[in-house]
């Protein structure tokens, strides 16, 4: 068990590392000068040049610079936004807290939901009705979900702010937002996951040990259709930070999706790859929590 | 013996029941092709602006209302349906071809390089999409061409990652040993029954692989790193109207339903076709 | 105890409606031992569920008369007949290991019967299921019960589920295939166990497709095909003189008939020598070495994980010996490169239990048998050898039933005129009177063409009736060998002895 915990950990070093790297290479391998790239739309002069030239070892080998980025990297250091005129530990830093704040309340309002949804709607027609919801909310441009909601909630009913991110009105419409969609797609997987499960032969036999279908259904189904859910949640994972991105524009939420679209759209270089190498981190460590997960629900993977 | 229903015949009744939704989502699905091959058939000019009839709401003479500078938004969305659906058909293209060649490299060469492979498609695939495209942008630029490529690259995993497991089943499967007891060669095996049994589910994969494509297009279109206006692009659309939110829900809400009915349309068709397959494959 | 007259169960699939049991009566007497034999769709399981009332939520359940346990259970209620079940009724299914919970303990599973019922208080639940793993002879309980399926062996997980099923004192135990998923010897221990609880005074309604398991325990036996009861009586009389032609044929392919032959082993066709197969730092086969000759069945038999499989697969030249040889034809097969093996495979040809997942799904039986006969040859002469019409060439293999699909298989095979064909369990996955059929066409086609067979089972019974000469393999060796005959009337090795009593044979059969 510990070896297992002691290799996963293994892995996500490497995937970390491997990020790193992509995001090293492609600041390489984007067209133009490197100086260029890592200026981006900032103030073009000869001392930032050589400040760059310094700071990112422009003028050493190859392996040097890219063992001293990983290294700088590897302590905390993800260099300097020279559009911004401020350390990328410290633009992150600031919009962090508001990101977090979003997605955790998103993916708890839609791993609740998805349960309720998949739980709750057993008989013929709600499962239809419920279905046919999960399939519009999956297919529906996020952007659009919170559009309608912001129209509606905010700007017919005046319930929750327009923009912002004031106090906890400004999260509830986000949060709904981005949490929908991810309902849609668990509710599906959870209740193709109870279905197989209520299927099964030692459903058949709880039954007949005189079981009420909703026992059946909450001590044996249930568990055994979180371990289809638990392999989305890296998938969530990805959802979250790409989700965070477009939400945040909708809503004029301050956070790192703002950050990130800013530094894409005027080329701040520095900014983008410590957003990619967050990004790894935040994924290794959803993809550790699953992988406990299952051990957690299945004592079949358990052997060592 | 323990199973009470023999299942394969129940999927069989169920498809001959009445579908409305198949229906629905075909007829969707036929009016976007149409869009996308002949625009001017039924919608007028997608440019040109009405300086007196601005954000006017839907009407007889304008189905979808009109936009900011008096555009009519039906005209646009009809127009946008060739800017958005050829942006998604090409980036699946693009990851369609790619991953098959990378999934069959994977599933067939030897172990080690599988591995590396394998890794680089996991890694690929649990990098969120939208992060990926918009690395690729920041390194490439904005643009059309490279929206295309980047969700060509981001989309790429999935079919990398459903061929090279169907090659390692097949590659294993008993038909193929039994193949070996007539002394087929490697070649033939692989021409004979790896590839055409990979590649089967592939087209219904694709399909519903486009309306993810599209649904991110709409995405990084909205957040201004698509097609450029004027061009009428839905998720370029829904990003100008957005400011006029308040006074034409229109704008904005309308050229955003075109992408859910696309999408809900190509996923509702796709796995349609993909429960008929596997119902005959099973 | 039941009484049910005239009971049939539709199912509503889709708009069609499926009769599973059309219009079944009998009597379930207190004490006795009831058996329902038929074979797989024949609605033996669906009518003993119904008698739990669960049949499924499909299903559409109707009866002139259904009185369990002096009750008109018509119309009875989801709360009324889960006062029947686990109290009055207990259900054994047939593979303990997708029967039990397996994320759940063994211990937590026979828990569950005990609150559900209110059986004890909390604390002396643990010790009640102790004592109730105990009366079902599983050793150290307390250990068990914290233990998950999976860690159990097969034999433990089916008591651990019998324990289960009687936790809450029902008077009557519905074992459905309570046994068709162990090896031979389990097999009699868990019939051994079933045979003590009768004694202790429950009821027992058994399930099954093979008359034989069902002849050592029955009083009474009712015989099912198509949703309906062909048959019915006391089991000896049942067996001495059936009535029915099902009936006949079910005990013929239970009671196992010689199936003879009258040519004379030819010249060596394929030889193993010291072969030796070790995975990782596992030998999973020692020192193995045979011969067979032209004409000839070989019969090779072992409990699962005895090496049997692994056998096969050196002898086909799959996975490379670590040390020995197979020679085959005079050729080393062996040792060398698939490459130099390709002009000979032709003449060794292979049939798996599973035929479904042997052909390829998108072709036809055209093309599966065409691929073994010269390019253009027509496939029907060989389709017609092994019995199957010709209406079945433009078929897909799941369009076929099993037995059809077994029977393409075995054209398969049989096409290119191989040298020697191995079979892995080849009809282990088919009903009893099926199997019978198969086996005859494999006796015939030896007695034809002069193939060599190399015929791998676990059932002695199936050997016995075919083989010319028999191995027994245990842990990787081969323990025991000669002709059929005196292997199995002096088996001098104890697994053999083993194996051969776990043979359920029909008793007082005429």
């Amino acid at each position: 068990m510990i070896r297992a915990i002691a290799r996963r950990a293994g892995s996500g070093l490497v995937v970390l590392w491997a990020a790193a790297t992509a995001a090293y290479l492609a600041l390489l391998a984007a067209p133009g000068d490197t100086v260029d790239s890592i200026i981006g739309d900032g103030a073009d002069r000869p001392q930032i040049r050589a400040q760059i030239i310094a700071e990112w070892n422009l003028d050493r080998p190859a392996v040097v610079q890219y063992l001293d980025y990983l290294w700088r990297a590897a302590q905390g250091d993800l260099g300097r936004s020279y559009l911004l005129q401020r350390p990328v530990r410290d633009v992150i830093g600031d919009q962090l807290a508001p990101t977090l704040k979003l997605a955790v309340a998103a993916a708890v309002f839609g791993v609740v939901l998805a349960l309720i949804l998949a739980v709750v709607t057993r008989g013929r027609w709600a499962r239809r009705a419920s279905s046919t919801a999960e399939l519009v909310l999956v297919s529906t441009p996020p952007f659009l979900i919170g559009i309608v909601l912001l129209s509606v909630f905010s700007f017919r009913f005046g319930m929750f702010p327009v923009s912002g991110d004031r106090g906890w009105a400004a999260l509830v419409l986000p949060a709904v937002t981005l949490g929908l969609p991810i309902a849609g797609v668990l509710a599906q997987v959870l209740r193709d996951g109870l279905d197989r499960a209520l299927d099964e032969p030692f459903a058949v036999t709880a039954r007949a040990r005189g079981l009420t279908e909703r026992s059946v259904l909450l001590r044996h189904g249930l568990r055994h259709s979180l371990l289809p859910a638990v392999t989305l949640l890296g998938w969530l994972s990805g959802v979250l930070i790409g989700g965070s991105v477009i939400i945040e524009q909708v809503f004029g939420r301050p956070g790192l999706g703002q950050v990130t679209l800013q530094a894409v759209s005027s080329s701040d270089m520095p900014v983008v790859l410590a957003v990619v190498v967050l990004a790894a981190a935040f994924f290794v460590v959803i993809n550790t929590a699953a992988d406990l997960a299952y051990l957690l629900i299945d004592p079949r993977l358990r052997r060592s | 013996m323990t199973v009470a229903l023999p299942r394969p015949v129940a999927g069989r009744l169920t498809l001959r029941r009445p579908r409305p939704g198949l229906t629905a989502a075909t007829a969707v699905l036929a009016l976007a092709l149409t869009a996308v091959a002949w625009p001017s058939l039924f919608a007028g000019d997608p440019l040109a602006a009405d300086p007196l009839h601005v954000l006017e709401a839907p009407s007889a003479a304008h189905w979808f209302g009109t936009d900011q500078l008096g555009r009519d938004v039906f005209d646009r969305v009809v127009h946008g349906a060739r800017h958005s659906l050829s942006i998604g058909v090409a980036a699946t293209v693009i990851a369609v071809g790619a991953g098959i060649l990378l999934g069959l490299l994977a599933g067939l060469t030897h172990k080690a390089a599988d591995e590396v492979l394998s890794r680089g498609f996991d890694a690929l695939a649990a990098f969120p999409l939208v992060l990926l495209a918009l690395l690729f942008i920041a390194i490439a630029g904005t643009g059309t061409v490279s929206l295309i490529v980047a969700i060509g690259i981001a989309t790429l995993p999935h079919y990398a990652r459903v061929v090279r497991a169907q090659t390692l089943v097949v590659r294993r499967a008993p038909y193929v040993t039994h193949a070996v007891a007539f002394g087929a060669s490697r070649t033939r095996l692989v021409l004979r029954h790896v590839l055409p049994n990979v590649l089967g589910p592939i087209p219904v994969l694709a399909m519903i692989g486009l309306g993810e494509a599209v649904l991110i297009a709409a995405g990084l279109s909205f957040l201004g790193l698509g097609p450029q206006p004027p061009s009428p692009e839905w998720g370029a659309m829904l990003s100008e109207g957005r400011g006029y939110l308040h006074i034409a829900w229109w704008a904005s809400v309308l050229p955003g339903c075109a992408v859910t009915a696309t999408v809900i349309s190509l996923t509702v068709i796709g796995r349609h076709l993909q429960n008929r397959f596997e119902g005959r494959h099973q | 105890m039941i009484e049910v007259k005239n009971l049939r169960v539709t199912f509503r699939l889709g708009e069609r409606q499926v009769e599973a049991v059309r219009g079944v009566s009998f009597d379930v007497e207190e004490g006795e031992c009831l058996a329902l034999v038929g074979e797989s769709g024949s609605g033996k399981s669906v009518t003993a569920r119904s008698l739990v009332g669960l049949a499924g939520p499909a299903a559409r359940v109707e009866a002139d008369t259904f009185v369990v346990d002096g009750r008109d259970v018509r119309g009875f209620a989801a709360r009324e007949w889960r006062r029947l079940r686990g109290r009055f009724a207990g259900l054994i299914l047939q593979d303990a290991l997708v029967s039990l919970d397996p994320l759940r303990t063994v211990g937590a599973e026979i828990t569950e019967v005990l609150r559900t019922h209110g059986i004890g208080d909390r604390g002396d639940r643990p010790e009640r299921v102790q004592r109730l793993l105990t009366d079902v002879h599983v050793p150290e309980p307390e250990r068990r019960a914290r233990q998950y399926p999976h860690q159990l062996s097969g034999g433990l997980r089916q008591r651990a589920l019998i324990a289960s099923a009687i936790a809450g004192g029902p008077r009557l135990l519905i074992a459905d295939e309570p046994t068709t998923a162990l090896d031979a010897t389990v097999q009699a221990q868990i019939l051994k166990l079933l045979a003590e609880r009768r004694a202790s005074g429950e009821t027992l309604l058994l399930i099954s497709h093979d008359l034989a398991v069902v002849s050592r325990l029955a009083d009474r036996v009712l015989v099912m095909k198509d949703g309906r009861i062909v048959e019915s009586g006391p089991t000896r009389t049942l067996l001495g003189s059936a009535g029915h032609a099902y009936t006949k044929e079910l005990i013929s392919a239970a009671s196992g008939r010689r199936r003879m032959t009258r040519t004379a082993p030819g010249e060596v066709v394929a030889e193993a020598i010291a072969l030796r197969k070790v995975y990782g730092d596992r030998a999973v086969v020692r020192d193995v070495g045979l011969t067979i000759r032209a004409g000839e069945i070989v019969g090779l038999v072992g409990e699962s994980g005895s090496g049997k499989t692994t056998v096969a697969q050196l002898l086909f030249g799959l996975t490379e010996p670590t040390s020995g040889r197979v020679r085959f034809e005079g050729r080393d097969l062996s040792g060398v490169p698939e490459r130099a093996r390709r002009p000979i495979r032709r003449r060794l040809q292979l049939i798996a239990q599973d035929p479904l997942s042997a052909f390829d799904p998108r072709w036809t039986v055209r093309r599966i048998v065409g691929e073994a006969l010269p390019r253009g040859a027509d496939p029907q002469p060989v389709l017609e050898r092994v019995g199957l019409s010709a209406d079945v060439v433009d078929r897909y293999p799941r369009q076929l039933s099993g037995g059809q699909r077994q029977r393409v298989a075995v054209a398969r095979a049989i096409a290119p005129r191989p040298s020697l064909i191995i079979c892995d369990e080849p009809v282990s996955a088919l009903d009893v009177s099926v199997q019978a059929q198969v086996l005859d066409l494999i006796a015939q086609i030896r007695e034809d063409d002069g193939t060599a067979w190399l015929f791998i089972s676990h059932d002695l019974g199936v050997i016995r009736d075919l083989a010319d000469r028999v191995l027994v393999m245990h842990d990787g060796r081969v323990v025991e060998q000669g002709p059929v005959r005196a292997v199995f009337e002096h088996a001098g090795h104890e697994c053999t002895r083993a194996l051969l009593n776990a043979v359920p044979t029909l008793e007082g059969a005429a």
